[in-house]
């Protein structure tokens, strides 16, 4: 005796969500069974491992024609083919674009293109999640930046209405396709120790004061391209280090303010310089892309090293880029007030965010 | 009479994508009726396509409007070459002919293509105008309601139950003609669905006439089947139960005055029509008054030889005809009048005409005329036309006209109703049931199916016979079915032989006086299992007590029925589904032979499946089944009986008895002692299940019976003599008469499987219970929770030395994993019951078994009381919502007077779905945006249930009969996930569709919906699969009990925009 077929419908689509996390996660039928009778389901409910098998197939099927309206989340609140409660609707969806941590970090600021997917297979080795799984994620970044890649508004809201996700998943989303569009590199080994959070995180500050929408909210792609211009003009910065008065009276404004305050007072101030030229090159490269790409590996070894090197403990990096972005306020021959605050707020949120263990 | 109708479609949505170099389509609509089509513009290159058609307008015959589908094909535009169809949408008009139901279609419905499913959704708006004629020799029969519920529709009173309406229409199938070889498969397809779409309103509309030849004007329990006969042609029949409906007010004020249209406005104000001329139901127009007066029985020519029967009844009804008259009066004043006048009359009816105690005098006389001929059996099932007749002159001349069909109406007392108003059901006498085995021939003349009905007329007079036999003058919950193997047909019938309270059958204005009688006079709750045969006279051996609740009466030890529970039965515990399965294996043959086969193992098989249904009975420790249905199905190399019923301990019947294993071989040491370990553990199983079950009646002394029980083993070896000698009546035999069921022999290791096989029937886990019948007794306090699902599997059987046991053991293994497997699934609902769970089982190919389930599983509430009684809540409810209606009377009335659309139902939520589908405002009108922000326009929830009701909310409108049928076919089985996957799609899509239609009839859910076919045919090898499903059920507009009072005290204020409402929709 074979069975042939077995299916289950019900009116109201029945979603197990213990199920569907086995299903999101790439497990095989077989799999997602033998892990299911592992996690004891069978003394509890006093089923055999057949009816468990012919439950894990049932809803593994309803998942597999769910994930065509998934694609196009809008159109899985307004299909007819499956009646199920808007909480639910919201959990399918949530939990279908919701990614892993270790594989974000993995495909982070690549492109998501195909020579990338073929990728996959070693990113699922790696981080031990599978293949499926692997795809699924991929799949989900590429779909979302294709739909928003050309769309006028916020980038947040656009991912939102045409994904409908909770508003902290909609921010990592924007958060993705702003690395990927700008192909920020953050696979280097001494980037390793970023977390998507620290990521995610600059994005959202890089989006809000860098992009063309900070300055038009009508632009195209306003939330993904860094503002041109504003790269360009960043070149300014350079007198900042070029010139040597602006310089000493710079460390000198901003020693006199921080002297007794800083618990790494000598080194900051025998580092000042180096770390001003720092932040003010990595300023003024940013008119090329491979150097836009290199933002976070020279904003790094630029700045974060250093003063890890120096062992500052946060709160002094605080109060040195505070004091470091003010000062500049009081210098008379600069002329880019505007322009240093602009780049220089966004930076010092980042840099803050990047200075940790 | 011509009728016009109107269509207009707004917009299409999530269309596929039909050119490949623009990923976009460009999208127009047909929309046919009869041989009219009207087109769209092509709406160019948009998946979002937004038509805003005018109305284009059929005018049309009001016989056309009852067959024909209204056919709406979305196709895409191609300029070089044909057309591409993308699917289209089949719309059923016919509940906007009834003006009490929807009056507008309006809503999205998903594209259906036979081959790729549904492709889209699209938006479509209908109407219908129809011209009031008041021909009486139309061939239209608009106006009467069809009910798939088989109990009187909730929110109506049955004044008259006519009796059994049937007719069957034949046609040769499109898939066998010779076109077909030439087709595309979807051309084959769609013939076919519009074939049976079409035969199908035909067939609605005859029964509709039969039943307005009736003086009816509504079939309840209408039941409709297809047979597909293969080379020999398409069948579709139904039955149903014609009755003239009221719309109720409240059953709890029994006050006659609930007649009153006044009434009807308060109870249900957005539905009343306030245009008489198409009021078709209700009691405005003249001539549909008289039908209150006028039984269709009076047409008997052979009612003057049973004056006797006829003498006895006739002062119980004769005030009757006054009472009715009260409609000829449509003004106020005198309605009031009206109804003191007929609470007068019905209180004379209380006080002198009927006997203080009907039990004992009503039933005699009805016991009397059974016992008679044929001829006066007749006239009983007539009973209650009466003085009737004197009322009727006006229309003699009419009648004459119709005596002939209503003669063979009236031929058949048979009611496909299983529950009924209170105090209709005297007495149950037993299952009744016919099979024969026919030869399946071609239809020459489609006109003149007449072998077919022949057939049937034999079937239905041989369970008449059974009926009669068992002291009966009726049969209820009867239905009828065929199982067909290539030319073999089985057909098969049955039903419960009863007695009828003869008053329902002429006037039901008795019905309030009548239950509070009841009530006073009548122990509650047993008077249905006195046995209405002669106990000297017994038409089979049966052991008989008195009953154990009045101790007047005689009851039966068992009692089997196809009815469900009467609510006010005694029932001690709660009951289970019981089932009974069964394989028998055939040898292949032909024609001739092959029936000859088949019905030789007919009997056979029937004797064990009540043999098993008894035994498990009793390991339950139960003296009763309910809603049993016994399904034969016949394969290629084998039968299948598939028996279900709910059991139930009633307290009016003898404890049961155990059940006694004997051993034929004495002497044996250790044969003995397996023996009465044996013994033991049947013992153990039937102190658990009464356990299980809550079944712990009183003990009751023995002297206090009568009539002492004698001791179990005792008996039956008495009754097993008797049975031998009596073989007449074959079908009471085996429901009855088999005492044999209390002492299992064991000779053989066959009866060994079958003891091991009765104990190897699991009880459902913990918090679930299940039963096949409308409500579960011993569980009244449902929530909300509700989950309709159908459940299919199908398993190939290894052909190698398939024996008889084998068979049984997978069958059986089949069906108990598949009801563990839906525990399983249901578990999050616990503690819960599955109702009404209807497995079907047929057996499409050699090897394969395929078993259908659909049920509902409603989730109880564990910590409320459980002794409040459900008729009790429901009547404190009814009277509150009463007071209500009362409130509002005034200006409700203004209203309905002045408006002459309808408005819109009250259902809450619904009111938003209308303003979307009112407004379909652009979606798509922003570069690349495919639809707006959504999160508040979702889907509306409609519900769907098999049963008639829906726990914690009043169905406060009937909007239609939903009779949907869909062909699927694939040729790409695996990529469409193989034979799972391809169902599994079709049957969610088949729920959709439902939904939507439910959806745009204004309806909120869908009850008493049933899944009557499910034929799925697969060919792995070549790649193809094909499946046909036909549901159908009632459209409803229900409440939440919660919010009925909020909702009826804003119905003035909603009342008084319905011109807006409505004209939004127009516009």
């Amino acid at each position: 005796m074979t069975s042939e077929l077995d299916i289950f419908v019900g009116n109201t689509t029945l979603i197990d969500e213990d199920v569907y996390r086995l299903w999101l996660d790439g497990y095989s039928v077989s799999d997602a069974v033998a892990l299911r009778v592992r996690s004891g389901i069978l003394e509890q409910t006093g089923a055999t491992a057949a009816v468990l098998q012919s439950d894990t197939m049932d809803h593994y099927r309803t998942f597999q024609m769910l994930e065509r309206l998934l694609h196009a989340p809008p159109k899985l609140l307004h299909q007819l083919i499956f009646q199920i409660p808007p909480s639910r609707q919201a959990l399918l969806i949530e939990r279908y674009y919701t990614f892993d941590e270790a594989f974000v970090r993995e495909v982070l600021g690549k492109k998501l293109s195909k020579g990338t997917k073929k990728d996959l297979d070693d990113i699922s080795t790696k981080t031990g999640i599978t293949l499926k799984s692997c795809r699924r994620q991929f799949d989900n970044f590429k779909r979302v930046f294709k739909v928003v890649e050309e769309m006028r508004g916020s980038l947040v809201d656009n991912i939102q209405q045409h994904f409908l996700l909770s508003d902290r998943l909609a921010r990592d989303y924007a958060a993705i396709v702003f690395f990927a569009n700008n192909r920020f590199e953050t696979g280097k080994k001494k980037l390793q120790y970023l977390s998507f959070g620290d990521f995610a995180f600059c994005a959202e500050l890089m989006i809000q004061n860098w992009t063309l929408g900070a300055v038009d909210p009508q632009a195209d792609d306003m939330d993904m391209d860094l503002d041109k211009e504003f790269l360009q003009d960043l070149k300014e910065l350079k007198v900042l280090v070029a010139d040597k008065d602006l310089l000493d009276l710079h460390k000198s404004l901003v020693c006199t303010a921080l002297r007794g305050k800083l618990g790494v007072f000598s080194e900051m101030e025998a580092n000042f310089k180096n770390l001003s030229r720092g932040l003010v090159n990595v300023a003024a490269k940013l008119t090329h892309n491979k150097d836009v790409r290199d933002l976070f590996v020279d904003l790094v070894e630029k700045f974060v090293e250093p003063c890890r090197s120096d062992h500052w403990p946060l709160n002094d990096v605080r109060l040195f880029l505070n004091q470091y972005s003010a000062s500049v306020h009081s210098l008379d021959g600069f002329r880019h007030q505007a322009l240093w605050d602009r780049y220089m707020g966004t930076l010092r949120g980042c840099l803050l965010r990047l200075c940790h263990d | 009479m011509p009728g016009k109708l109107k269509v207009k479609i707004v917009a299409g949505r999530h269309l596929p994508v039909m050119d490949r170099a623009s990923d976009l389509t460009d999208a127009f609509v047909e929309v046919k009726f009869g041989n009219t089509t009207f087109k769209t513009d092509v709406y160019l290159k948009s998946l979002n396509p937004q038509w805003n058609s005018e109305w284009f307008k059929f005018e049309v015959d009001d016989e056309d409007l009852q067959d024909e589908p209204l056919q709406i094909t979305v196709l895409d535009h191609d300029t070089y070459s044909a057309n591409d169809a993308i699917g289209k949408v089949y719309i059923d008009i016919d509940p906007l002919l009834y003006s009490e139901a929807a009056t507008v279609i309006s809503g999205w419905f998903p594209i259906y293509d036979t081959i790729h499913g549904i492709r889209g959704e699209i938006n479509v708006v209908v109407k219908v105008d129809l011209f009031n004629d008041l021909n009486r020799f139309r061939q239209s029969s608009c106006g009467v309601k069809f009910f798939c519920t088989t109990s009187i529709p909730k929110c109506y009173r049955a004044v008259i139950i006519h009796g059994f309406v049937e007719e069957l229409v034949v046609n040769e199938d499109p898939e066998y003609q010779w076109i077909d070889r030439i087709r595309t498969p979807r051309a084959s397809n769609e013939a076919r669905q519009r074939l049976i779409s079409l035969m199908s309103g035909e067939l609605q509309r005859k029964i509709g006439l039969k039943v307005l030849e009736m003086r009816g004007n509504a079939v309840v329990g209408y039941l409709q089947c297809f047979d597909l006969e293969g080379e020999s042609g398409l069948v579709v029949r139904a039955i149903g139960t014609a009755c003239t409906l009221d719309k109720l007010s409240s059953p709890a004020a029994f006050l006659p005055a609930c007649n009153s249209p006044s009434k009807e406005i308060k109870e249900i104000p957005f539905n009343e029509d306030p245009n008489p001329n198409t009021h078709s139901s209700g009691p405005s127009t003249p001539l549909k008054n008289q039908t209150y007066s006028f039984s269709p029985s009076k047409s008997y020519s052979r009612q003057s030889s049973s004056s006797d029967t006829d003498l006895s009844l006739t002062p119980k009804t004769a005030p009757y005809p006054q009472g009715a008259r009260i409609y000829l009066c449509p003004s106020s004043p005198s309605l009031s009048c009206g109804s003191l006048h007929l609470k007068k009359s019905c209180l004379l009816l209380s006080e002198s005409s009927l006997p203080p105690h009907p039990s004992s005098l009503v039933s005699p006389v009805l016991r009397k005329s059974v016992s008679f001929s044929e001829e006066l059996f007749l006239a009983a099932s007539g009973m209650g036309s009466g003085s009737a007749g004197k009322e009727g002159g006006p229309f003699k001349a009419l009648l004459r006209q119709q005596t002939q069909s209503a003669l063979e109406q009236r031929e058949f007392p048979f009611f496909t109703l299983t529950a009924f108003p209170p105090g209709f059901l005297v007495h149950v006498g037993g299952v009744v049931s016919a099979r024969s085995v026919k030869l399946l021939d071609r239809i020459h003349n489609p006109d003149e199916p007449e072998t077919r009905d022949a057939w049937w007329a034999e079937i239905r007079q041989e369970i008449k016979s059974h009926a009669k036999a068992l002291g009966c003058h009726a049969v209820v919950g009867y239905s009828e079915s065929t199982s067909i193997c290539e030319e073999v047909c089985i057909l098969s019938a049955s039903g419960t032989a009863a007695v009828l309270n003869p008053r329902f059958l002429q006037d039901g204005t008795v019905e309030g006086c009548l239950e509070q009688r009841l009530e006073e006079n009548l122990p509650a709750g047993c008077g249905f299992c006195h046995i209405p045969y002669d106990e000297l006279n017994m038409p089979f051996p049966a052991h008989l007590t008195y009953c154990y609740n009045c101790r007047k009466q005689k009851v039966p030890d068992v009692l089997f029925t196809t009815i469900d529970l009467p609510v006010d039965a005694a029932v001690i515990g709660k009951g289970c589904l019981i089932q009974a399965r069964l394989c028998r294996l055939k040898k292949k043959a032909q024609a001739e032979a092959n029936a000859t086969a088949i019905s030789n193992l007919l009997p056979f098989m029937e004797y064990e499946v009540h043999t098993q249904l008894m035994n498990k009975l009793k390991l339950k420790g139960m003296n009763a089944l309910f809603g049993l249905r016994i399904q034969i199905s016949v394969g290629e190399n084998m039968l299948m009986g598939l028996a279900s019923a709910t059991g139930v301990y009633l307290a009016a019947l003898p404890t049961p008895g155990g059940i006694q294993i004997a051993g034929k071989t004495p002497n044996d040491g250790s044969y003995e002692q397996h023996i009465s370990h044996m013994q033991k553990k049947i013992n153990d199983t039937i102190a658990k299940n009464k356990e299980l079950y809550e079944i712990n009646p009183p003990e009751i002394s023995e002297e206090i019976i009568g009539s002492p029980i004698p001791e179990p083993r005792q008996r039956s070896r008495l009754l097993r003599s008797q049975s031998e000698s009596s073989d007449e009546v074959t079908e009471l035999d085996l429901s009855h008469g088999k005492k044999d069921a209390f002492v299992l022999e064991i000779d053989d290791t066959d009866a060994m499987e079958d003891v091991h096989s009765l104990l190897t029937d699991v009880p459902p886990p913990s918090g679930f219970y299940s039963c096949n019948t409308e409500i579960m007794p011993g569980i009244n306090n449902w929530t909300s929770e509700i989950q309709m699902f159908t459940s299919v599997r199908v398993i190939r059987l290894s052909s190698l030395n398939l024996t008889n046991q084998a068979l049984n053991k997978n069958f059986n293994d089949l069906c108990e994993n598949l009801l563990k497997s839906l525990y399983f699934k249901l578990r999050s609902m616990i503690p819960c019951c599955l109702c009404h769970v209807n497995f079907t089982v047929s057996l499409p190919e050699d090897e394969l078994i395929q078993v259908t389930v659909t049920a509902v599983a409603i989730t109880f509430d564990k910590n409320q009381a459980l002794q409040t009684t459900k008729t009790h809540a429901e009547k404190s409810l009814q009277r509150a919502s009463t007071d209500n209606e009362e409130l509002l009377q005034f200006p409700l009335e203004l209203c309905s007077d002045s408006l002459p659309s309808h408005p819109f139902p009250p259902a809450k939520g619904w009111l938003t779905v209308t303003v979307e589908k009112a407004s379909p405002v652009g979606e798509g009108n922003f570069r690349n945006r495919s639809s707006p922000p959504c999160a508040n326009s979702t889907v509306g929830v409609v519900k769907m249930t098999p049963l008639s009701f829906i726990p914690g909310a009043k169905i406060t409108k009937y909007l239609g009969i939903i009779n949907m049928f869909f062909i699927r076919e694939t040729t790409s089985l695996r990529e469409e996930g193989g034979v799972s996957g391809f169902l599994h799609a079709f049957i969610a899509e088949v729920f959709a569709m439902v939904r939507a239609h439910v959806a745009a009839l204004g309806g909120n859910a869908v009850v008493s919906y049933i899944m009557k076919q499910c034929v799925f045919m697969e060919n792995p090898n070549k790649n193809q699969a094909q499946c046909l499903i036909n549901v159908s059920g009632d459209a409803v507009v229900f409440v939440r009990e919660s919010e009925l009072e909020v909702v009826s005290t804003q119905q003035p204020a909603a009342n008084c925009q319905p011109s807006c409402t409505g004209g939004e929709v127009t516009t």
